[in-house]
């Protein structure tokens, strides 16, 4: 990591902890924080990190904006930092101006209808579309072409079950675009920066799942004693850090490969799969974890847990499933053939 | 809200790949005069020493060892190669390896330098190989529980007793062994263990095999019965040997060996499954080539950091714990994800064979080495939990 990656990451991690106290966020009443929040993240040039300097971002590499995803995922990102980034990132592709204010992009699932018609109108069905609500654009992406889009050219229908992030539904029927452009890299290269940005996002908000698995269990008495003194607890909690460990590396390992190789390249491929994967893996084992440790107690609203845990969720779906990146690599690998496993893993 | 697990993103530098090319070209010229069959090598009774001779004489034996030692002052990266491009083919490194890792490491921090001259070139050519007598029939994972007594008697030791599980005792040439040579401190109970060198054709020494349930025969049961060591065989501090073992355990459990043994199943089901497998079986190879590409990202930031003087001992454990559990999975994944596959039929024999001895081999994995139990434990105590 880089001295800037470094310093990135400190003056996230400050803004988030001053502003976006996860339990202070979950007592509050109404969302008066969120302005400040904003304002301090945009202020600081980390919502427009992607965004070259000469169209007013910070242009900062690729890795270093990562760890400000890492670092918003600590705190359950409850602002479209992501989305905004992905989506700034995909306008200056397209060599776009980039909106003032919070952007979110579609599609993020897979399967999805949406798409831009030849004459550029925008039609279609964009499902679990995160902070839909907050952004002043949506920005389509469709095979090789992006388009910017105003709340008032789609219906806006919130999830019935909350994965967290403001999720709703957006429906558009021939709506005109702000602006359009051709888009260089496709939807593939938005995919790769995508999942790149969840599992980054991911990796945080299980860190923080292990750290409050470990306050909590050396709090909370049973039996006489601390539950984290059981040594099966601290057996399942082993666990959980062997998972976050893997998170870790396999996020960290994409960014860097983002950062240094081509987005065409087999390298990248092969390195954001594996972390969409491997992170998606090891959210679905560390959140059965985290809520064992904690008993009724992390089921509730009232305590933070929930916060992590629902947007975790939500976020393995998002750019492509565990289940889609691996049909996609394990097609790849399949083809090139048993005597390129190892050349392939050594690779990297 | 960070946590005290660290894995700083580190890659072998692209000096070592020329070496690894140069690892692959001997490896490709051993299969290709029928050395080994790769994938094979563990079920053939592959110990040779013959092979580690050759792989001496290549420089690829104590290669971080100083030159006066017939090492070659190369880093642990350059090791980690070689390591990791004999284990994914299951070259006989049966010879060597022990001696490679451990042995001689100890030997060069704690051995007179009589004993290091003596020993350490020849462990380089690949001429001595190294047994480890750590278990007891009362001592496995309670290491400290040791009880094979070693008492002083002029300028030798006398030892009696009986260790287990003991890995090519019977072709080793040394043996570096854990005896007891004073009772436990009530303070300590790790107290009173020393480590010795231990010449395997020292009269008393007897040797005796234990078939393992693949069918290999390297397991051994060693009885001392009266067995005269010299004194200037100790290795460190005497009843002091609980101090001695932090910075190679963690190369020992964060190695490539950690989760390569099995890798030819791998292999083998990339091959059973075809160029265009139906989606079970193309997204189960796709999981299966994230996990391992993410355990080796993980232990190749360990070996970087351990390269920076770091001492990653959560870590590396946690390296082994996530690593084991992979390779003990393999062999039943690949089972489940290769059972509707229409393979060459030349193919099918190999594989059904393949599987079934990995099988066989996998119980092993989460004990050998440290426990899962045993680990799982210092990764808690990482935590802070206890």
């Amino acid at each position: 990591m880089s001295d800037e990656t470094d310093m990135i990451a400190e003056a996230t991690g400050r803004i988030f902890a001053d502003l976006a106290d996860p339990q202070v966020l979950n007592a509050a009443k109404d969302e008066a924080w969120k302005a400040p929040l904003w304002q301090a993240l945009e202020e600081a040039g980390l919502t427009r990190a992607w965004v070259p300097e000469e169209k007013g971002g910070a242009g900062l590499a690729l890795d270093a904006a990562f760890e400000i995803l890492r670092g918003s995922g600590h705190y359950a990102a409850p602002v479209a930092i992501a989305e905004t980034l992905i989506a700034g990132w995909a306008m200056a592709q397209a060599g776009l101006d980039v909106p003032e204010g919070a952007l979110t992009l579609a599609p993020a699932r897979a399967r999805d209808t949406v798409a831009i018609a030849q004459d550029g109108t925008v039609s279609g069905k964009a499902r679990s579309v995160a902070h839909a609500a907050d952004a002043g654009h949506v920005v389509i992406v469709d095979g090789n072409r992006v388009a910017l889009m105003t709340p008032e050219t789609f219906t806006a229908t919130p999830r019935d079950t909350d994965m967290g992030g403001e999720r709703a539904d957006l429906t558009f029927e021939s709506a005109q675009p702000t602006s359009s452009a051709e888009l260089p890299c496709g939807i593939a290269g938005v995919q790769l920066i995508g999942a790149t940005a969840r599992a980054c996002q991911m990796t945080g908000a299980l860190e923080s799942a292990l750290a409050l698995t470990t306050d909590y269990t050396g709090e909370r008495e049973a039996f006489g004693r601390k539950i984290g003194k059981f040594q099966a607890v601290q057996q399942n909690l082993a666990r959980l850090a062997g998972e976050v460990a893997a998170a870790l590396t396999a996020s960290g390992s994409a960014a860097d490969t983002l950062a240094k190789e081509a987005l065409t390249s087999d390298a990248v491929f092969l390195e954001v799969a594996a972390a969409k994967i491997r992170v998606g893996e090891a959210v679905e084992t560390g959140v059965a974890i985290a809520h064992q440790a904690h008993g009724a107690i992390g089921w509730t609203q009232d305590y933070t847990l929930q916060r992590y845990t629902r947007r975790m969720m939500g976020w393995r779906d998002d750019f492509g499933t565990e289940a889609d990146w691996a049909v996609r690599l394990g097609t790849h690998v399949a083809a090139a053939g048993a005597d390129q496993v190892w050349p392939m893993i050594t690779m990297r | 809200m960070q946590t005290a697990i660290r894995f700083d993103q580190k890659r072998l530098p692209d000096a070592t790949e020329e070496l690894r090319a140069d690892v692959r070209a001997f490896l490709a010229d051993e299969i290709a005069r029928g050395t080994f069959t790769p994938g094979k090598g563990l079920q053939q009774d592959s110990f040779d020493r013959g092979f580690s001779k050759r792989v001496g004489e290549q420089g690829w034996i104590g290669m971080t060892w100083p030159k006066q030692y017939g090492g070659r002052e190369m880093t642990h990266l350059d090791r980690y190669v070689v390591t990791e491009e004999m284990r994914a083919v299951t070259a006989p490194t049966w010879c060597h390896f022990v001696a490679d890792r451990q042995s001689g490491p100890v030997i060069l921090k704690y051995g007179t330098d009589a004993l290091k001259e003596d020993i350490l070139p020849a462990i380089t050519r690949g001429e001595l190989c190294f047994a480890i007598g750590m278990s007891e029939p009362n001592s496995g994972s309670d290491l400290f529980a040791a009880s094979v007594k070693a008492e002083r008697e002029g300028a030798f030791y006398k030892v009696n007793g009986r260790k287990v599980w003991t890995s090519n005792a019977h072709r080793a040439d040394y043996m570096i062994a854990l005896l007891r040579t004073s009772p436990p401190t009530k303070e300590n109970r790790r107290h009173g263990l020393t480590q010795f060198l231990v010449k395997m054709d020292t009269p008393g020494i007897s040797v005796s095999p234990i078939e393992a349930m693949p069918g290999m025969t390297d397991f051994n049961e060693v009885l001392f019965e009266d067995v005269m060591i010299p004194a200037d065989h100790v290795l460190g501090e005497v009843d002091g040997a609980w101090k001695q073992a932090t910075a190679e355990l963690a190369y020992e459990r964060s190695g490539p060996e950690r989760f390569l043994e099995t890798f030819y199943v791998l292999t083998a089901l990339t091959r059973e499954l075809g160029p265009e497998p139906d989606l079970r079986g193309a997204e189960g190879l796709g999981r299966l080539v994230a996990q391992l590409h993410t355990l080796r990202r993980m232990s190749v930031s360990v070996a970087g950091m351990l390269h920076e003087g770091k001492e990653p001992v959560l870590e590396s454990s946690i390296v082994k714990d996530v690593g084991t559990i992979w390779e003990q999975e393999l062999p039943a994944k690949a089972r489940t994800l290769s059972a509707f596959a229409k393979p060459d039929p030349t193919n099918e024999q190999d594989f059904d064979d393949l599987l079934d001895f990995a099988a066989l081999v996998a119980p092993k994995f989460t004990i050998q080495g440290g426990t899962t139990e045993i680990l799982r434990g210092i990764i808690a105590r990482g935590l802070g939990m206890r």
